[in-house]
């Protein structure tokens, strides 16, 4: 079975004096289970969230991540997404002059391994590094559409002059069609109004159906649950997880607030 | 200190060591300088003597010319050790087997048909596509236009040339358009009469004439009255040029209400010093656009000009710039704002990597009298790597109170979120750069024809090549 393993994980943050930003992380997700982590600002949930996908800023000095069994710890972001691993972004950047369309023809090709196929077939008839562009413009036309965007955005340049809304919906949009096995959000119900955060929760729920795809979901507040019900959920404080339960536990959260998580666990 | 100037010279050296040996030649000038060369391809060319005369004035200007003492560095650069006038054999240049890998190589990686390559890498003269070629011509000279190499038009228009060479582009100018005056040759003359719009780019490799792309092209285009065209010179596959030097000089004539835009991509063999004066002159209500990517070479100068002369003409000059190892560019813009409400827009972006090295020099002048001027400058900078480095040198010289001039400059480097972003969606991190390249160049490549964009998007591609580990 699949799985995603987090294992006595440390991590601090490159360039700054503090040390200890994640002080040894556990956690065990397998395929088709929904976890949220969740806890109050500065617990080091994105911390979490960057070291599991490689970002060089964020240095791992302890313990392992494991994707099915292998150590990921020295595979670049890009290895770690083309093995199955995906980030919806808390903050999505804006890139200038790419347009949306293009960005997600070239990852989703990188993600299918046309670039890869391309390399290994020989000589005079090379294959084209990108998949095919009409069979790639159904799909994302499809997967627009259940996302409820309008086909403009393809021709917009990525993220740039997007709403937070816009953005977060275009993070669920990449991660229908790179069709990850596990897959983090962050914080991606921050920015969406209650219309919005219904048609990105139902896309959420019907991928992780069609994928029986392992998700993380990183909150601050408990809305999120109320559309995709985590089968675990694990409070997040300084650096480790320091309670597991199941759905009641962000119940509670929602009711009385990160206070009694201080206080217990300082 | 060994620097970029040591590569340049063991890559020429290199280069002439492949070449001067096995290339053949119908016709080669003793190596240096001197009258004897000017007159020796005046002849050959069957020239009038106007024309010898012009060429043995622009000889005695270059003597007396300095170097420019800024920019670039061109310590290195020996006259005397350039052959000035090469004709290739007419059937055949060279053989396959004498085109260096490096270039071989890069045509297989930009997948360039054989035959193309053939004739881009000066082993076929002749495209195969002469039939293409020929309708087009026919249908031109139909509506009265003129496209033919410049040897031609002296031959056939001599009273069209002699009006305009020169005028734009004095033999004064600087040593380089004094040098390229003395020994042109290649390059195109282009006429298109009032009223009359080009619809298809005319490209100088159409043509059959290999020296078109040569090392001293000049070239003449006349826009007539309420005309429009556009033309483009060069091509994105490398340029392998057996000459070390190339100054070229392009004269546009804009006339009232006309409309004419010259695109360049550069992409000579880093042996070459790319020296080149291109200027366009325009007439009421008429509007010019030069268009110059700039990819290969080891030093260019280049500032492509527009005079602003009637009023409400409208100049623009879009570029990019791309260096890499060993490369400096020098490169530029002019407006010259001589009547009232002329406009220009200048738009330069750089991008330098692995110690490259581009520069933008550019000069905005409003003449007195020029009322109601407008000008916006806007230079970009993307530094690849800490050792690469970009300049600005923004000239402004007003005599006018009433106009608009705004100068907006930026240097960035590559965004680590960006790159972190596009690698966490499965891109390696070159493809990420790649793409965050081509998007910073976005606003200019959507200005070239798509065959064109599709090119040059490779070549940066190719350019950006192992940049990123």
């Amino acid at each position: 079975m699949n799985t995603l393993e987090i294992r006595d994980l440390q991590v601090r943050v490159a360039d700054e004096e503090e040390t200890g930003i994640l002080k040894g992380a556990n956690l065990v997700i397998r395929a088709g289970e929904i976890h949220a982590l969740m806890g109050p600002n500065g617990s080091g949930k994105s911390t979490l969230s960057y070291a599991l996908m490689g970002h060089p800023r964020y240095v791992v000095t302890g313990g392992d991540i494991l994707l099915n069994g292998e150590s990921i710890l020295g595979l670049a972001p890009d290895e770690r997404a083309r093995r199955g691993l995906f980030l919806a972004m808390q903050y999505p950047v804006a890139i200038s002059g790419v347009t949306l369309y293009s960005f997600l023809r070239a990852a989703v090709s990188a993600r299918r391994g046309y670039g890869q196929r391309a390399h290994e077939s020989d000589g005079e008839h090379r294959r084209s590094p990108l998949i095919p562009g009409r069979e790639f413009r159904q799909e994302v036309r499809a997967e627009m559409a259940k996302l409820e965007m309008d086909r403009t955005f393809l021709r917009r340049y990525l993220n740039e002059g997007f709403s937070g809304g816009e953005k977060k919906r275009a993070e669920i949009l990449q991660l229908a069609l790179l069709k990850p096995e596990f897959a983090i959000l962050d914080e991606t119900d921050s920015g969406l109004d209650i219309d919005a955060l219904r048609i990105v929760a139902a896309s959420v729920n019907r991928l992780q159906r069609e994928l029986n795809m392992g998700l993380l979901i990183i909150t601050h507040y408990q809305r999120i649950l109320n559309y995709i019900h985590p089968d675990f959920v694990h409070i997040f404080y300084e650096g480790q997880i320091v309670k597991s339960d199941g759905a009641k536990l962000a119940k509670k959260l929602e009711a009385e607030g990160y206070d009694w998580v201080r206080e217990q666990f300082v | 200190m060994t620097t970029k100037h040591d590569d340049l010279r063991q890559l020429k050296d290199q280069s002439q060591y492949d070449f001067t040996t096995t290339y053949e030649y119908a016709h080669r000038s003793r190596k240096g300088i001197g009258a004897d060369i000017v007159r020796e391809i005046s002849a050959l060319k069957d020239e009038p003597p106007w024309m010898l005369d012009f060429r043995l004035r622009a000889l005695d200007i270059f003597f007396k010319k300095p170097l420019p003492t800024w920019g670039p560095d061109l310590s290195s650069l020996d006259f005397e050790e350039f052959y000035y006038y090469l004709r290739p054999t007419k059937s055949k240049a060279r053989s396959w087997d004498d085109v260096p890998e490096e270039i071989k190589d890069t045509f297989e990686k930009l997948g360039i048909p054989e035959a193309e390559r053939k004739f881009l890498a000066g082993v076929e003269t002749q495209l195969d596509s002469e039939a293409v070629y020929g309708s087009l011509k026919k249908e031109w000279e139909s509506q009265g236009i003129i496209f033919v190499d410049m040897d031609t038009a002296v031959q056939e228009y001599p009273e069209l040339v002699r009006a305009h060479i020169g005028r734009v582009v004095p033999i004064a100018d600087n040593k380089f358009s004094a040098l390229n005056s003395a020994f042109w040759s290649g390059g195109s003359f282009v006429y298109v009469p009032p009223g009359v719009q080009v619809d298809i780019p005319l490209q100088a490799y159409f043509r059959i004439n290999s020296q078109s792309l040569g090392q001293f092209e000049r070239t003449i285009i006349i826009a007539d009255e309420g005309s429009s065209v556009h033309y483009i010179e060069g091509c994105t596959a490398p340029q392998y040029s057996t000459a070390a030097l190339h100054t070229g000089v392009i004269e546009i004539f804009v006339e009232k209400g006309a409309h004419a835009r010259y695109s360049t991509i550069q992409n000579w063999s880093r042996n070459v010093y790319n020296l080149v004066t291109q200027r366009a002159v325009v007439d009421a209500d008429g509007s010019m656009e030069w268009v110059d990517a700039n990819l290969g070479s080891g030093i260019t100068m280049k500032y492509p000009a527009v005079i602003l002369k009637g009023p409400r003409a409208h100049g623009e000059v879009l570029s990019i710039a791309f260096a890499g190892a060993g490369q400096h560019y020098d490169a530029g813009a002019k407006a010259l704002h001589l009547a009232p409400h002329t406009t220009s827009i200048i738009n330069s972006k750089s991008i330098s990597k692995d110690t490259g090295r581009s520069g933008y020099r550019g000069l905005v002048k409003v003449a007195k009298g020029a009322y109601g001027v407008k000008s916006k400058v806007e230079c970009d900078a993307l530094l690849l790597d800490p050792g690469s480095r970009s300049d600005t040198y923004p000239y402004i010289d007003v005599h006018e109170d009433d106009v608009q001039i705004e100068h907006e400059a930026s240097v960035s480097k590559i965004n680590e979120e960006q790159l972190f972003y596009l690698m966490s969606r499965g891109l390696s991190a070159e493809q990420a750069a790649v793409m965050i390249v081509n998007g910073f160049l976005e606003p200019f490549i959507k200005e070239l024809p798509m065959e064109y964009a599709v090119e040059l998007n490779r070549l940066v591609a190719l350019q950006m090549e192992g940049s990123v580990g």
